[in-house]
């Protein structure tokens, strides 16, 4: 494999949009930001890799789900900060549920085995 | 589903592609530095921290390409790697061009062939349900089949529930005399239901109809789209108006469409009623055996069903017909229904097969020889795609990129290969043995193009991969340091290769070798007569004037005085049939003590000087001369052959025979056989039928209507030509003279169709040839630069130089002899399909395959020598530092 490189399997598929959103539900944030914020509200459970971090936060813009501009950090460091859109406010519903669903399912199975 | 802001959002990235990428730089340094920050408050030193942030944060490249794949268009990217292929190929240009020279040849060639064979063998005949068209034949008790007789005709006809059509046709060769020079046409008569058979219709006018085709009927003509177009101008009235053909009045009934294509006469143009006499007197021309049948089958019947039904039918008429048969050879064993595309195409079905065969073994060749290339440069590369892959490129990427370098191979060969193919397909058309069927239906055909050209495109992508999946299966490291690992990989698929290549271009040398040795063979033939400065030209009588014949004798004594007076004219003479001229003319003898027609011979009909002109050596006895003549004793000479055959070592001269229509008629006088000639072969120079007897045409018991000239010339017989008409058209400037041809011409032609195969042949050997010894070389001098390491070993270690070569060559040549032993198993299964066109050689001549294994393994012994003795000569700490 190519230099430890190795995408962690560690999300389902999908989840990381659903993570990407719900962080930016709180506040706009740049993507250091995000990935610090998911892996603290986890327990450091959640490690998100830049590797995938940041395709993802271009797919999300390209969809219109959250927005981007340049700003200013705490320290004067210029950042680009993400928020979410009323589109992406209404996907994150439409992903929770499916979510939801999912989890019910699976724990129906688990509980039955 | 993407959204149509979604679509503006992207394209939007895509025109500021730079101000993208300056801001995934950006966030992501921004991104690094938080992270770095992170660390040295965990207090890891600056440079550590550092470090250890560009570890976590990982690969650049890599990531920059991801974000661009989930913005980016899938054409950026492609766009992209065709601009980088083109760069690669160029660089490479070599090898660029070698591998589309290549793909052009094989896909050009190959479909060349194929738009040739296609129509012809493959491709349904233009008519509706064309696979229910069939020929009828009476088949004799060996099998073979013959011209039906009318009376078989007509008995079937009556009673045969197997048909919805059933039509008998033979040539007709009318002469349409206007005001300028007389014009003959290719044309056939034919009973009523001759295009229902086929199933078209005139598009002006009518159909023949049964009252057309009557015993002594009227005169009705169908006119072709051409003659129309040439001869009237495609006047619409000339429906109804009469022409004069022969000399007779015809009504013109019917106009055929342009498009209709006549396979059972492609040259014909128009089209009369047979009339024959439904009574079927014996001893006439209703027993003869000269027509074609043709059918079209009921719905649901099949051939062998038809076959047993006209195969009952066929004794009934053998009872009832009994004399009727008999006097024109008896009763046949049997019928033969065959289809019509078969029929067709049965003479070149074999020459094409073989042409067909070879194309398809050069684009083999091809296809190996692409795939050798294509792998010796995937090891060359094995290097760059390591580097690329650890630089960060992702193994899809790289794949692409292959994928894209190989179709970009592929797509540039095509385009040259569609220009090669055309470019075959005229040539072929130009080259094509005459009475090649369907030549007009024959075109590049697009679909057999897309075939090979998917084919080797194929290919190219499978093989091109291969350093791709290499790259990423194989140890970066190693791959990068060490080529020579992934190197010894491919040799197992070289050694496949060369094993491949020696066999296929032993299969192809041969069949070309045996074919060409058949030429050899057949040229030097001889035709029985000498051939040089040889003018030959058909003279025809048309008109009632030679109804009679004195008129016709007439006409041809003084046809024969003018000619002889011009200018440059050594001897000429007349005849009935002329050799290799297709003309075959064949008629019982019966000698005196038998009771029939034991014998048949062919039969000609000739001016006393003929032999002399012709210059067929006089065995014994004497030539004809002109005493020779209508009153005289009938003179007759026979063939050395005949006379072998029938009278052994005794002498024939005096002996006496009846001929033709005299035998067996104790009332008609016996002829005498005067002199014995030499052999002259008369269907071409393979067959050899000599049974042949010479007749003056004055004591012939009647005056044939055409006649051929044969003309000694002093210089070119060509050049000629002009005067020696003009002299029989100062005779009677309305008969038609046809068929002027030298005798050199004619005896090229005879074996036109060997000298076709073997031309395309030959070629496609040639090319195989070069393919698979360019190809062999490389396979085999690839292999053995990619062992220079170990040769410098072997050499450090003590291995002489002829050690060295010794043992690189034992290895090429154990590959190659195992190349010979397939090829010589594809070879012996390969020669059944040529054994028809070959003559005077055996499939298994051993001359042939013994100069093809020795031409290959002299090449596989270059190509392994060449760079084994480069190899050897190098001082081995060089070639060690090297790598």
């Amino acid at each position: 494999m190519y230099l430890g490189m190795a995408a962690k399997p560690d999300l389902m598929p999908g989840t990381l949009d659903l993570l990407i959103l719900k962080t930016l539900t709180r506040s706009p944030m740049h993507g250091y930001g995000i990935a610090l914020s998911i892996k603290r509200l986890s327990d450091d459970v959640l490690t998100v890799e830049e590797g995938s971090l940041y395709p993802a936060l271009q797919r999300l813009l390209l969809k219109g789900w959250v927005g981007a501009e340049w700003k200013l950090t705490e320290t004067n460091r210029r950042a680009r900060y993400y928020t979410l859109t009323a589109a992406g406010r209404k996907q994150l519903g439409i992903e929770l549920s499916e979510y939801e669903q999912l989890i019910t399912a699976i724990g129906r199975v688990l509980q039955s085995a | 589903m993407e959204s149509v802001a979604a679509l503006v959002r992207k394209l939007q990235m895509l025109f500021h592609r730079q101000r993208f990428n300056r801001e995934l730089e950006e966030e992501l340094a921004f991104h690094r530095e938080q992270i770095e920050q992170e660390l040295r408050d965990d207090g890891i030193t600056m440079e550590d921290a550092r470090y250890a942030a560009s570890r976590r944060l990982g690969n650049d490249t890599r990531l920059k390409e991801e974000a661009h794949d989930a913005i980016g268009f899938r054409l950026e990217s492609v766009a992209h790697d065709v601009r980088y292929a083109f760069r690669q190929l160029r660089k490479n240009a070599g090898f660029a061009t070698t591998v589309v020279v290549i793909l052009a040849l094989g896909i050009g060639a190959i479909t060349a062939i194929f738009s040739a064979v296609n129509p012809i063998l493959f491709k349904p005949l233009p008519y509706p349900q064309a696979s229910r068209v069939v020929m009828i034949w009476e088949r004799q008790s060996d099998g073979s089949r013959q011209f039906d007789c009318f009376g078989t005709f007509h008995g079937v006809q009556k009673r045969t529930r197997s048909f919805d059509a059933l039509a008998a046709m033979k040539a007709w060769q009318p002469t349409l005399v206007g005001k300028t020079q007389p014009e003959r046409f290719e044309g056939q008569r034919v009973s009523t239901d001759y295009f229902r058979a086929l199933g078209v219709e005139p598009v002006l006018g009518r159909n023949f109809e049964a009252a057309d085709d009557q015993h002594k009927g009227p005169n009705v003509v169908i006119l072709s789209d051409g003659v129309w177009r040439r001869r009237f101008g495609s006047n619409p009235s000339i429906v109804g108006q009469q022409v004069t053909l022969d000399g007779d009045p015809f009504t013109v009934i019917g106009i055929m469409p342009a498009g209709f294509e006549n396979v059972l006469a492609p040259a014909a143009e128009l089209w009369a009623s047979l009339q024959y006499d439904p009574s079927l007197p014996p001893l006439s021309r209703e027993w003869g055996h000269h027509l074609r049948i043709v059918g079209r089958l009921r719905p649901g019947v099949s051939r062998q069903q038809a076959n047993s039904e006209l195969d009952v039918i066929l004794r009934t008429l053998g009872q009832m017909y009994a004399k009727g048969y008999n006097e024109s050879g008896g009763v046949p064993a049997g019928m033969l229904v065959n289809s019509l595309q078969s029929d067709v195409t049965r003479d070149v079905r074999p020459a094409l097969l073989t042409v067909l065969g070879a194309v398809g073994l050069v684009l083999l060749i091809a296809c190996v020889n692409v795939t050798n290339l294509l792998l010796a440069r995937g090891v060359q590369r094995s290097g760059e795609f390591a580097m690329r892959a650890t630089l960060g490129a992702s193994r899809k990427r790289l794949t692409r990129q292959l994928l894209t370098e190989s179709l970009l191979l592929a797509m540039i060969g095509g385009a040259l290969g569609m220009f090669v193919a055309e470019l075959g397909v005229r040539a072929l058309i130009a080259l094509s043995a005459p009475g090649l069927p369907r030549v007009n239906a024959v075109g590049v055909d697009v679909a057999v193009f897309a075939f090979a050209l998917g084919v080797t495109a194929l290919v190219g992508v499978v093989v091109g991969l291969i350093p791709a999946l290499q790259t990423n299966r194989g140890d970066l490291n190693l791959a990068l340091h060490n080529s020579a690992r992934v190197a010894t990989s491919h040799q197992t698929m070289r050694r496949a290769l060369v094993v491949a290549e020696v066999a296929l271009a032993l299969v192809l040398l041969v069949s070309a070798g045996l074919l060409l040795r058949s030429l050899q063979r057949l040229f030097a033939v001889d035709p029985g007569f000498d051939g040089s400065h040889l003018l030959t030209m058909q003279v025809q009588e048309s008109g009632h004037y030679y109804d009679s014949d004195s008129n016709r004798l007439q006409f041809f004594k003084n046809a024969l005085q003018a000619v002889r007076a011009v200018p440059g004219v050594v001897a000429a003479d007349f005849t009935s049939q002329l050799p290799l001229s297709g003309d075959y003319d064949v008629y019982g003898v019966q000698f005196e003590g038998d009771n029939i027609a034991e014998e048949g011979g062919n039969r000609y009909a000739v001016s006393p000087g003929y032999i002399e002109t012709m210059r067929i050596p006089l065995r014994r006895g004497r030539l004809l001369n002109d005493r020779d003549t209508t009153g005289a004793p009938t003179a007759v000479l026979i063939s050395e052959s005949f006379a072998k055959r029938k009278y052994g070592t005794q002498d024939p001269i005096g002996r006496r025979v009846r001929m033709g229509p005299d035998v067996g008629q104790p009332d008609k006088p016996w002829a005498t056989i005067v002199g014995v000639v030499g052999d002259v072969k008369q269907q071409s120079l393979a067959v050899a039928i000599e049974d042949a007897f010479y007749v003056p045409t004055t004591q012939w018991p009647w005056a044939d209507e055409a006649l051929s000239l044969v003309i000694r010339t002093r210089g070119d017989a060509a050049a000629l030509a002009p005067a020696v008409r003009n002299a029989v058209w100062s005779v009677d400037k309305d008969q038609p003279i046809v068929r002027v041809a030298t005798m050199e011409s004619l005896l090229t032609v005879s074996e036109a169709q060997r000298r076709f195969t073997l031309i395309v042949l030959g070629a496609f050997a040639l090319v195989g040839l070069v393919l698979a010894a360019t190809g062999i070389f490389g396979v085999l001098s690839g292999g053995v630069s990619e062992r220079t390491r170990e040769i410098g070993i072997r050499s450090a270690l003590g291995a002489s130089r002829r050690d060295i070569l010794t043992m690189v060559l034992h290895q090429g040549m154990k590959l190659a002899a195992f190349g010979v032993i397939i090829g010589l198993v594809g070879a012996a299964l390969a020669s059944k399909i040529l054994v028809t066109l070959l003559y005077g050689v055996s499939r298994m001549d051993p001359v042939t395959y013994l100069g093809v294994i020795g031409l290959l393994l002299a090449v596989a012994a270059v190509a392994c020598w060449l760079p084994a003795s480069r190899a050897a000569r190098v001082d081995p700490a060089i070639t060690l530092r090297a790598e």
